[in-house]
Parts: C-alpha cells; sequence; structure tokens
C-alpha cells in the first residue's frame, strides 16, 4: 500500500544557510506522527514547505501518490493537505461560527458568491455547529474571537482545520501558549480527531507527545536524526545530545 | 470564563435580526435627511447632487479600502471613467439618463478591472504608489485624447433627454437631485447585500489576514479583483450621475485631488461600515461649503483643523462615535 502522504529528500536554504536538509518521511493513513526537536531545528519551516508557504531548494511532497511540490498553498490545502498555525491566525472581529462558516462554504465552492446571504444555508448550519459542538466551543460561538479565551482560539485553529475536511493535517504547537489549566481539552479535541485522518503534530509538551504520537521523529538543525516509537526517543544518545548541547549552547550565550 | 461564556450565548441571540433592524432603519433615515435636504435647500440642489456623486465615489473606496484593506489614491479614476464615457456618449447621441448611469457604471467596472489587476500585483506602499500613477495616466489621457475628451476644456453642454420621457433636467437641479438620491439608495442597499454575502466576508477576512485565507483553502487576487470591479461599477455611476447633473465633464473628475479628497472623508465618516462613507462625504463637504463662504481665504485650514479634531478624537472616524455611545450605554458585563 502506497502511503497517503510523502516528503522525500526536502531540502530548503536561504542563500548560504541550510534550514532543511534531506527530510524524508511518510506517514500512511490514520498516521499519529509527533515531529519534535530544539528550538531552530527548523520544524516550523518544514510546515511551511510541505504546505506550499515555502517553495523547497529540491526534494518532492507527494500526497496520495501524486506530486504536489509544484502547487501552491491554496490548491493543496483543496487537495486535503491542511495546516494550523503556531500563533493563532484568527480574525479578532469575527465569530468562532463566523470563521467556520467561511471555511466550510470555501470547501464548499460557495464563498465567492455574492447573491446569497452568509447565513443562508441551513445544512451549512449544522455543519458549523457539528465542529464547534465536538470541539467545545458552540458556547462562544458568537462572540468575537478577540474576546475568547486564548486556548479557546487554539481549539478554533483545529476547529477551522477539520473543516476543509482534510486527509493530512499539520498542527504546528497546538498546545503553544495555552494555560496548563487548559491543556487538557486541547488534548482530548486531539483524541477526538477522525481517526482515519493522518496527523502530524510539533509539539514541545513531551507529555503530550507520548501520549498523543505513535511515532516520532526528531529534527535537529534541519536534519531528521531519529525516528522511531515514543518510547525509544528519551533513550537515544543523539537526541540527547541535540538537546543537551542546544541547551549548553544556550547557556554559554547566556 | 462560565459566566462571559453565558453572557455571550445570551446577547448572540437577537444579533441577526437587529442588524436587519439597524440596516432597516439607517435606509430610512438617509431617506430622510435626503428628503429634508430637498425642502431645506431648494437652492442648493447643485451642491446636494454633487454630495450624492461624491458620496457614490466615497462608497466604492470603502469597498476596496474598508472591507479589503487595499490602500488606495487613485479612485477618481474610476469616477472620471464613468464620467467621461457617459459624457463621450452623450456627445454622440445617447441621450437617456438611465443609459447613461449605465454606460459610466460599465466603464467604471472595466476601469476598476484594469487598475485591480495592475495594483493588486504590489502590496503597501507600492501599491499606493501604483493608485497614484494610475490616477495621474487616466488624468494625462483625458487631457491629450482632447478629440473625444475636450481636453482641458472638458466636455461642455452635455443635452439629457427628460428622464423616463418625463422629467426634464431642470434649471434648479429637482430631478438631477432626486434621481441622484435614488440611485444613492438603491446601491446602498444593494452594497449592504454585496458585504452581507459569503464573498463579503471573504473581503473581510483578505484584509486581516490574507496567509490565513490561503490557508483555507481560497484565492486572494480573484476575490479582490471582483470587489474592484464592483468598487468600479460604483465610482463609475458616481461620475455618470455628475456627468448627467453638470452637463459638464473636466479634468477635475479624474484627478488626484478628488481622490485624496475622497479619502479623507472615508477616514472622516469611519472604514468599513459604508454609513461612515456618507457621513463622512456629508460633512467634509457640507463643511467646505458652509466655511468657504463665510471665510473665503482661509476655509482650508478650518478644513484642516475639523480633520486633525476628529482623527484625534475618534480614531475609527464619526461612526466609531456611535457605537462607543451605544456601548457605554449598553454597559459592559
Amino acid at each position: 500500500m502506497s502511503d497517503l502522504f510523502r516528503v522525500e529528500n526536502l531540502s530548503k536554504s536561504f542563500g548560504g544557510l541550510a534550514v532543511s536538509r534531506n527530510i524524508s518521511l511518510s506517514m500512511p493513513e490514520g498516521e499519529r506522527l509527533a515531529l519534535i526537536g530544539p528550538n531552530g531545528a527548523g520544524k516550523t519551516t518544514f510546515v511551511n514547505l510541505v504546505t506550499g508557504q515555502l517553495r523547497p531548494s529540491a526534494g518532492r511532497v507527494l500526497l496520495n501518490g501524486g506530486d504536489v511540490t509544484q502547487l501552491g498553498a491554496v490548491r493543496r490545502v483543496r487537495k486535503g493537505l491542511v495546516r494550523t498555525f503556531q500563533v493563532t491566525r484568527l480574525f479578532s472581529d469575527l465569530t468562532p461560527e463566523e470563521h467556520v462558516t467561511l471555511t466550510v462554504l470555501q470547501r464548499e465552492g460557495k464563498a465567492t458568491r455574492i447573491l446569497s446571504r452568509f447565513r443562508g444555508n441551513t445544512h451549512v448550519a449544522d455543519e458549523v455547529h457539528g465542529i464547534l459542538g465536538t470541539l467545545g466551543l458552540h458556547e462562544v460561538a458568537r462572540r468575537k474571537v478577540g474576546q475568547i479565551a486564548y486556548g479557546q482560539q487554539r481549539l478554533l485553529e483545529i476547529a477551522i482545520a477539520l473543516a476543509l475536511k482534510p486527509k493530512v493535517l499539520l498542527l504546528d504547537e497546538p498546545a503553544a501558549g495555552v494555560p496548563s489549566a487548559d491543556t487538557p481539552r486541547i488534548e482530548q479535541a486531539l483524541e477526538r480527531l477522525p481517526p482515519s485522518l493522518a496527523v502530524l503534530m510539533i509539539e514541545h509538551d513531551m507529555d503530550l507527545v507520548f501520549r498523543f504520537a505513535r511515532r516520532v521523529v526528531v529534527l535537529a538543525a534541519g536534519e531528521v536524526i531519529f525516528e522511531g516509537g515514543p518510547s525509544e526517543v528519551a533513550a537515544d544518545p543523539k537526541v540527547r545530545e541535540a538537546y543537551l548541547g542546544n541547551y549548553a549552547h544556550a547557556r554559554s550565550v547566556a | 470564563m462560565h459566566i462571559m461564556a453565558q453572557a455571550g450565548t445570551v446577547s448572540a441571540m437577537p444579533d441577526a435580526k437587529s442588524h436587519l433592524w439597524r440596516d432597516a432603519a439607517g435606509i430610512a433615515l438617509i431617506s430622510a435627511c435626503g428628503a429634508a435636504g430637498y425642502w431645506l435647500f431648494p437652492d442648493n440642489l447643485a451642491l446636494l447632487t454633487r454630495i450624492v456623486a461624491v458620496a457614490l465615489l466615497v462608497l466604492s473606496i470603502d469597498l476596496v479600502v474598508g472591507y479589503c484593506g487595499v490602500a488606495t489614491l487613485g479612485q477618481a479614476a474610476l469616477f472620471g471613467a464613468g464620467a467621461y464615457a457617459a459624457g463621450i456618449a452623450c456627445v454622440n447621441g445617447v441621450t437617456e439618463p438611465m443609459t447613461l448611469i449605465a454606460i459610466g457604471a460599465i466603464a467604471g467596472a472595466a476601469a476598476g478591472l484594469l487598475m485591480g489587476g495592475v495594483m493588486l500585483r504590489a502590496h503597501g506602499l507600492a501599491q499606493l504608489v501604483l493608485s497614484i500613477a494610475i490616477v495621474q495616466l487616466f488624468h494625462e489621457a483625458a487631457n491629450k485624447a482632447s478629440a473625444y475628451t475636450g481636453g482641458s476644456d472638458g466636455l461642455a453642454g452635455l443635452m439629457v433627454s427628460p428622464l423616463f420621457g418625463l422629467f426634464e433636467f431642470d434649471l434648479w437641479g429637482r430631478t438631477a437631485y432626486l434621481m441622484g438620491l435614488v440611485l444613492l439608495l438603491l446601491v446602498f442597499i444593494a452594497l449592504k447585500f454585496v458585504v452581507a454575502s459569503p464573498f463579503g466576508m471573504l473581503c473581510r477576512g483578505i484584509k486581516q489576514d490574507p496567509v490565513r485565507i490561503r490557508a483555507m483553502g481560497a484565492f486572494v487576487f480573484p476575490v479582490l479583483l471582483k470587489m474592484f470591479v464592483i468598487s468600479g461599477a460604483v465610482a463609475g455611476t458616481g461620475g455618470a450621475l455628475a456627468a448627467v447633473s453638470t452637463q459638464v465633464v473636466g479634468l477635475d473628475s479624474v484627478s488626484f485631488e478628488l481622490s485624496a479628497n475622497a479619502l479623507v472623508m472615508l477616514v472622516l465618516g469611519g472604514l468599513g461600515t459604508l454609513y461612515g462613507a456618507l457621513i463622512g462625504t456629508v460633512i467634509f463637504m457640507g463643511f467646505e461649503h458652509v466655511v468657504s463662504a463665510f471665510n473665503p481665504f482661509h476655509w482650508m485650514t478650518m478644513v484642516g483643523a475639523l480633520l486633525i479634531a476628529v482623527v484625534l478624537a475618534a480614531p475609527g472616524g464619526l461612526t466609531s462615535l456611535v457605537g462607543k455611545v451605544a456601548a457605554s450605554r449598553q454597559g459592559k458585563p
């Protein structure tokens, strides 16, 4: 069986600085993969390369066996390759309901219509409330996003992604900046993701990584240095060196 | 947090209905103000018609600036395109006023397509500079193509037939004003539907964060271009109204100065509400008219002082004051 999603020898350099080197990985349907690594390892760059925000210098991205490397960000989303953002990118004066409605309308090809009402479609409204309900956002569905808690904003990022009915979902630090009291809600949302969805998650919270992931990939200085089960990762000498080396370096700078 | 969330669901219920009522009341208020102008200032109907025409221009700027976040100082290119298209058509024997307005709208839309196609290739400051360059090019084109446009003399003495074959364009400008007012109301209502559509919501999203919109799987460029075409049609309607009502088309209708003034009017009234465009136009042009009669030497100074006062006291424009008053009356939960 061919993999749902595959990255082959992906590289990116800015001038002489290589930020991603020969990254290869693949994910079957239903995968739960965590991408970890010290700060500056190139994790977000990797997501940007995969989703088309950045053009790779070399390498290929394949979705369902088809090469999407030449496609722009929008077309990749339409093929089912969807991401969330490390720092939430939401519209502060719109409500969660409006965000998800706009996303569903877009997926159905109705978002550019002028001669229809934004809230005119009952089956869209039902779907929107279904998604918001699964993520526990129905209480704040009609509050402006600028006025809801940050943890809820992070959940809305996931809601928007799910509204696109993705095949592959890239979560860029879904729990970043969330108060620890609200982390269980994020974790619950991650547990409830559709089983067939292939999920790649970047995360610093190791507890969350170990509970969520079936496979872990470690990135350091733009390279994959480890790939394996969550139980093996802490024992791997190369991984320890990457993290410790990073801390030692940080200390010497300070 | 729980209490706040509950307050949200309670206040959210009447949301959609109160919007509808607010818009109905707003449109009634605009009609009432328009009618009041007709009865109160029967000797100034030419000025009032000019205000209506410029209000259409300012509305068209609100569409691209207020709803899409594209800054422009060249919108008069679209207004002028409408004015000259109607003027040239009129000189060449098309004299039915509603046809002339339609010609103006189409010419404005075509110019909007062109202008958007060029401007949307750039971003930020470069985009603003492009808008100025485009209006200057339109100005030069109108100046040089004197065989069609009359050059610096403009097109004068346009002979427009009676409206619907019944209402002559009289010396006092009654027909022109009432026609303009009805036109403005129709355009305003149509635009309220446009900004309340999925397309309008998409534009608001693009204004805040185009990267997010792309990550939702929506293209940005065609949406903005579409809004430029709509905006052009509205500005062109304004230009054609100016041509039909004054029976003159001059180079000032396609000037940078008009573009800049119109943007100032929008900022004065407030962006992204459509109401702000109307309020800003009326206040700016009304103030200009009164002050220039009162003191012909220093009136621009006073207009400047008014602008500084409003921008400092209400950075969101005059319409934002209404929102603030409403919010303080409700009290924060």
